[in-house]
C-alpha cells in the first residue's frame, strides 16, 4: 500500500525556526527577575573536603544564595541500583571538576566573583586514574561504602556449553583491544532555568529525559513530583549526553526554592566536559572457536570497563558491553565476564550506541584476523554465519525482522569490496564490519508495568489535530515522526497536525530520547491513538450518515466511500458530525513492549522488541612516511524497517557515520596527572568538513512486523560497523593492526616500524587486568533452534 | 564596577543605541541586551563557529569581537538573513533537505555560507569546505549541509539570470 506522508522526504517541523533563528534553546529563555546560577568545581580529582565556607561569597553585594552540599544531602542517581551521586559533593570529591558549591546572583559576572569567595580546603588523596590502578592490591578507595577494589558492577554468564564448543572446533583463536574514552560534544552547552512560585517549581532544561529529570528533582528536593513541571525546550544535540539528571539542574531548582527567584545555569563547553557520561573505556578479551568452513562454534568475551566517578549508566553499560555479540552471527554458545570499575574521573555513561561500540569493534577486528587465519574472504565468513530473521539467539533475544544479509550484500556491491580488498596500491585499503542495534530497550530504567510511551490525539473544531507526547526531540526528529504518522492515519497534510512535547504538564509520558527507542515506542503509541481517533470519527460519521463504516476511508483531507471520493464530506463536516455525536474528540494510545526478558539475572539488557542492522565498507588512505589517515569515502547499508522520512533517516546514517569516524580516528576524552587534558573544543579534535569524507547511504526496508508502519531504529546502530571498517581498512591499506581506537598516526607509524623490523605490526594491548570473576551463572539456551514463530503484533 | 560604554551598532538594518560595559563582547550584546538569540554559543572561545555574524559582509565569532569594535559595521545575524518573509535561498535549501537537525550550529552554518555565496556565487565543493570549516556540526556528518550550499548556489545563479 502506498503512504501519502510515510516515506516522503518532507523537512521537519522544526526547520523553519531553525534556519531563522527563532527556535528557542534553554539558554534563550530569560525570565523577569531571573537571577545567574553558577557552579564552583573541584580542582582536585580525588580529595576529602576539610572546610568549606561560603560566607565570603555570600557577603559580595549582588550574591542572593550559596549552596554547598549539606543543602542538598539526597543522593540520587539515573539508575535505582545506582543512586550515588550528590548535586554538590558532601565530605569527598571524586573527579576534577566535581560540583562542590553554587552561587545564586544578579548576574553571571557577580556569580563568577562570588565563586572565587568560596573557601574550600582539601585534603588529597592518591588518584586513581584506571581500571589496573583502582584494582591493584591497596588502591585507594573511591567509595568507601562500595565494593573493595573500586568494583562497581560484575557481570559472569555462560549461555549452552562453551567448553564443549570450544573443543568442537578446529580453530580457536584470541585477541586483545582496547577501546579508548570519547565523549558527545552536543554542540548546546547544557543550560536550564528554574522557577519557583510557592507550591510549584518548573524547570526548562536541555535534557533528553524529562520523566527522569522529574524524578530526580522529585527525590532531590523533596517535593512531590506532581509540583514539579519540566519542560523541554528546543535541544541543540544530545547523543546520550544529556540522559542522566545533572548536579546543575538540581541545584537551579533548589537556587530558584531558596532565593524565590527565577535562576538560570548555563555550563561552559570545560563544564560540559566535566559532565560527560560519554563512551567507557573498555579493555576487551575475545576468543572464538571454529570449524575449518569458518562457522562459528563458541565465544567466550571479557570486557573491563573504567566506569569513571560514579555509577551513571554503567551497571547497563556493563551488560551491553557483552549482549549484542549474538545478534549479527550464529553463536551456539557464548560465555560472558564484564567488569565495571570506579576511578577518579568524570562519569561514563550512554554514548550513540551505549556500550556495545566497543564490543562490535573487537569483534569485527578479531573476525577479520580470523578470516586471514582461515584462508576466507572477511565477507564470507560472516556470511556464513549471519543470523536469520524471525530466530532467538543463544542468550535468550528475540529476533524479528533482519535484512542484514541484504545490507551485506548491497554494501559490498556498491563499494566493489571484493574487487578492491587486498588489490588497492600499497596506502590504500579497505575494511568491512557489520552490526546491530537496538530498538529501545525492552524494560523500562525503574521496574514498572506502565506503559513506556503515551500519546494523546486531539481534534479542533476547526480540523486542526494536537498530538501531545513527552518524547524530546534533540535533533533526531521524532517530533517529525509523530507528526508523520499521525497525519497519514488521519489523511491530512502533516501542517494540519500540530505536536506538543517534553513538557511534564502538558504531555503523557514518555521515558526519553535515549536506546534508539522513540521512533518504535512513541511511534506506535501514535499510531495507537490516531488510530482510535480514525475510528471514533469514522464509526460516528457511519452512524449519522448511514455509510458503510467498514467502507470508509479518510484521505486527502476527506472522509468517503473507498472508490468513490466524490462523495462523502470534508474532514471539517466529519469532525463536526463527530464532535455532535460522540462529545470530546479525543484519544489516547499507549505503547509497552511484549516481555521479552530471558530466564535470568542480567537478561534486563539486551532485548528489545526489533533490532536495526547494518553494514558498511570503510575506503581510506594511509601515508606510510607519516601514518595519516584519510577517509575516502564510505558506503553504508542499514534495515531500519521502514524510512520514515529518508531526508532524516539519511541524516542520522550521515551523522552515524561522522561520529564514528571521529572516535576511529581522533576523539579522545583523555587525562593527565588527575585532570582531563585538553577540556575544550580546540583540544578534543572532531572531523570538520575538510575531513569528513562522501557517504553512500543504503536503506534497506524489512517492515518489521512490530514495528509502527514496519519502522525500526536508525540513528544509533548506524555508528556501530564504521570504527571496526576504519581498523580493517588500515590492516588492508599498510598490513599494521592498530587494535585499539582513536587509531592515531602515533600508533600507525610504531606498528609500521614493528612490521619492517619483521614484527607483527600491531599496537594494541598485550593483556587486560585480571580480576577473579565468580563462576558464571549457567543459563540454558532457549528451546529449539528457531525460527522464532511466537505472537507478533497485538 | 566597570564602565559603561556608549554603543551605536546597525544591527540587520537597524540601529541600536545601548550602555555596556567595555568588555562586553559582541555574542553578549546580541543575545543579552538586543534579544537577538538566534546567534549561539558554544564554546566561548572561538573554537566552534557557532557564533558566527557577518561583519561588514565577512563572518566573524561573535565571541572574540568586542561589542565596541562593531560600532560603525554592518552587523548581520541569522535573524537578518531573510528579506522579510521571503527566506534567503540558503535557508530554503537547509530546510529542504535536512541540513538543520539539532539546528544549535545552523546560524553560524548560514552566515559562513552566506557570505562564502557573497564573494563567490560558483564555490567549488573544496572552496565550501573551506569556507565552512571553521564550523563545527556534531549532528549532520556535513553531507546535507554541503549539498544545501550547493543548492542555492545554483538557485542564486538561476536567479540572477
Amino acid at each position: 500500500m502506498s503512504h501519502a506522508v510515510v516515506g516522503k522526504p518532507l523537512p521537519k517541523v522544526d526547520a523553519f525556526d531553525k534556519v531563522t533563528g527563532r527556535a528557542r534553546y534553554t539558554d534563550d529563555l530569560k525570565l523577569p527577575r531571573m537571577l545567574a546560577g553558577k557552579i564552583l568545581r573541584s580542582p582536585r580529582p580525588h580529595a576529602r573536603i576539610v572546610r568549606i565556607d561560603p560566607a565570603p561569597a555570600l557577603a559580595l553585594p549582588g550574591v542572593r544564595a550559596v549552596l554547598t552540599g549539606r543543602d542538598l544531602p539526597i543522593r540520587y542517581g539515573i539508575l535505582p541500583v545506582s543512586q550515588d551521586e550528590h548535586a554538590l559533593a558532601l565530605e569527598k570529591v571524586c573527579y576534577a571538576g566535581e560540583p562542590v558549591a553554587a552561587v545564586a546572583a544578579d548576574d553571571v559576572e557577580t556569580a563568577e566573583r562570588a565563586l572565587g569567595l568560596i573557601e574550600v580546603e582539601y585534603e588529597d588523596l592518591p588518584p586513581v586514574m584506571s581500571p589496573a590502578e583502582a584494582l591493584a592490591e591497596g588502591a585507594p578507595q573511591i567509595h568507601e561504602d562500595g565494593k573493595p577494589g573500586n568494583v562497581h558492577r560484575v557481570a559472569a554468564l555462560e549461555f549452552g556449553d562453551v567448553e564443549a564448543g570450544f573443543a568442537a572446533a578446529d580453530h580457536v583463536r584470541e585477541d586483545l583491544f582496547y577501546f579508548g574514552g570519547n565523549t558527545h560534544a552536543a554542540m548546546e552547552e547544557h543550560a536550564v532555568l528554574a522557577s519557583w512560585d510557592e507550591a510549584r517549581l518548573t524547570v526548562w532544561s536541555s535534557t533528553q529525559v524529562p520523566h527522569y529529570l522529574q524524578r530526580a528533582l522529585s527525590r532531590v528536593l523533596e517535593l512531590p513530583p506532581s509540583r514539579i513541571r519540566v519542560v523541554v525546550p528546543t535541544l541543540g544535540g544530545g547523543f546520550g549526553a544529556k540522559s542522566d539528571p545533572f548536579p546543575h539542574e538540581l541545584v537551579a531548582g533548589k537556587l530558584a526554592i531558596v532565593t524565590g527567584r527565577p535562576v538560570k545555569i548555563t555550563l561552559s563547553r570545560e563544564e560540559v566536559f566535566y559532565c560527560h557520561r560519554g563512551r567507557h573505556p573498555v579493555q576487551m578479551r575475545v576468543r572464538t572457536g571454529f570449524t575449518r568452513d569458518g562457522l562459528i562454534t563458541a565465544m567466550d568475551f571479557d570486557s573491563v570497563l573504567d566506569g569513571g566517578a560514579f555509577g551513571s549508566f554503567g551497571a547497563a553499560s556493563t551488560l551491553y558491553t557483552g549482549a549484542l555479540q549474538t545478534t549479527t552471527y550464529r553463536v551456539p554458545a557464548y560465555r560472558f565476564k564484564g567488569l565495571r570499575v570506579f576511578t577518579n574521573k568524570p562519569p561514563c555513561g550512554p554514548k550513540r550506541g551505549h556500550g556495545t561500540p566497543q564490543p562490535r569493534f573487537a569483534l569485527e577486528c578479531h573476525l577479520d584476523k580470523v578470516a586471514e587465519e582461515l584462508g576466507l574472504d572477511p565477507v564470507e565468513l560472516r556470511r556464513r554465519n549471519l543470523v536469520e530473521p524471525f530466530s532467538k539467539t543463544v542468550n535468550h533475544l528475540r529476533i524479528t525482522s533482519c535484512g542484514l544479509a541484504e545490507c551485506v550484500e548491497r554494501v559490498v556491491e556498491a563499494s566493489g569490496f571484493e574487487r578492491k580488498h587486498g588489490r588497492l596500491p600499497r596506502g590504500r585499503g579497505v575494511g568491512f564490519a557489520v552490526s546491530a542495534y537496538i530498538s529501545g530497550a525492552g524494560l523500562p530504567i525503574y521496574a514498572n508495568e506502565m506503559p513506556q510511551s503515551e500519546v494523546q490525539v486531539k481534534v479542533d473544531r476547526g480540523g486542526g489535530v494536537t498530538v501531545y507526547s513527552m518524547a524530546t526531540d534533540i535533533g533526531q526528529g521524532s517530533s517529525s515522526v509523530l507528526r508523520t504518522f499521525t497525519a497519514e492515519i488521519l489523511g491530512l497534510e502533516p501542517e494540519d497536525v500540530a505536536v506538543v512535547t517534553a513538557d511534564t504538564d502538558l504531555t503523557p509520558i514518555d521515558l526519553g530520547s535515549y536506546s534508539s527507542r522513540v521512533t518504535f515506542m512513541a511511534g506506535n503509541a501514535a499510531v495507537a491513538a490516531a488510530e482510535r481517533m480514525r475510528d471514533l470519527v469514522l464509526g460516528a460519521v457511519a452512524e449519522e450518515r448511514g455509510l458503510q463504516r467498514d467502507r470508509l476511508v479518510l484521505r486527502g483531507g476527506r472522509v468517503f466511500e473507498e472508490g468513490e471520493p466524490e462523495g462523502g464530506l470534508s474532514w471539517q463536516e466529519a469532525v463536526e458530525v463527530a464532535s455532535a455525536a460522540r462529545g470530546p474528540l479525543v484519544a489516547a494510545g499507549g505503547y509497552k513492549p511484549p516481555e521479552l526478558a530471558g530466564p535470568f539475572k542480567g537478561s534486563g539488557v539486551g532485548p528489545s522488541p526489533a533490532y536495526s542492522f547494518t553494514a558498511a565498507v570503510v575506503e581510506l588512505s594511509c601515508d606510510p612516511e607519516t601514518g595519516e589517515i584519510e577517509p575516502e569515502e564510505v558506503w553504508i547499508a542499514h534495515d531500519i524497517g521502514r524510512s520514515v522520512n529518508p531526508l532524516l533517516v539519511e541524516g542520522q546514517i550521515e551523522g552515524s557515520v561522522y561520529m564514528a569516524l571521529g572516535e576511529a580516528l581522533m576523539e579522545e576524552h583523555a587525562f593527565r596527572d588527575g585532570v582531563h587534558r585538553g577540556p575544550s573544543l580546540v583540544d578534543y579534535k572532531t572531523l570538520t568538513t575538510l575531513e569528513m569524507p562522501p557517504v553512500h547511504s543504503i536503506i534497506v526496508e524489512t517492515i518489521d512486523p512490530e514495528g509502527p508502519f514496519g519502522a525500526k531504529e536508525v540513528g544509533q546502530g548506524a555508528l556501530l560497523p564504521v570504527i571496526p571498517a576504519v581498523a580493517n581498512a588500515l590492516a588492508d591499506a599498510v598490513g599494521v593492526r592498530i587494535d585499539e581506537v582513536p587509531i592515531t598516526p602515533d600508533k600507525v607509524m610504531k606498528a609500521l616500524r614493528e612490521l619492517e623490523r619483521g614484527g607483527p605490526g600491531r599496537v594494541g594491548p598485550k593483556e587486560i587486568p585480571q580480576f577473579e570473576f565468580r563462576e558464571p551463572v549457567r543459563v540454558e539456551p532457549p528451546e529449539g533452534p528457531g525460527p522464532w514463530t511466537g505472537p507478533v503484533r497485538a | 564596577m566597570t564602565a559603561s560604554l556608549l554603543l551605536a551598532l546597525l544591527v540587520n538594518g537597524e540601529r541600536r543605541e545601548l550602555a555596556v560595559p567595555a568588555h562586553r563582547t559582541l555574542l553578549e550584546v546580541l543575545r543579552e541586551d538586543l534579544d537577538l538569540t538566534g546567534t549561539k554559543h558554544g564554546c566561548e572561545l572561538g573554537e566552534c563557529g557557532a557564533c558566527t555574524v557577518l561583519l561588514d559582509g565577512e563572518p566573524h565569532l561573535a565571541c572574540l569581537t568586542l561589542a565596541a569594535d562593531a560600532e560603525g559595521r554592518e552587523v548581520r545575524t541569522v535573524e537578518g538573513l531573510a528579506d522579510g518573509s521571503s527566506l534567503h535561498p540558503l535557508q530554503s535549501a537547509f530546510m529542504e533537505l535536512g541540513a538543520a537537525q539539532c539546528g544549535y550550529c545552523t546560524p553560524g552554518m548560514l552566515l559562513s555560507g552566506a557570505a562564502l555565496l557573497e564573494r563567490n556565487p560558483s564555490p567549488t565543493l573544496e572552496e565550501t569546505k573551506e569556507a565552512l570549516s571553521g564550523n563545527l556540526c556534531r549532528c549532520t556528518g556535513y553531507v546535507k549541509i554541503l549539498d544545501a550550499v550547493a543548492l542555492a548556489a545554483e538557485r542564486m545563479r538561476e536567479g540572477e539570470q
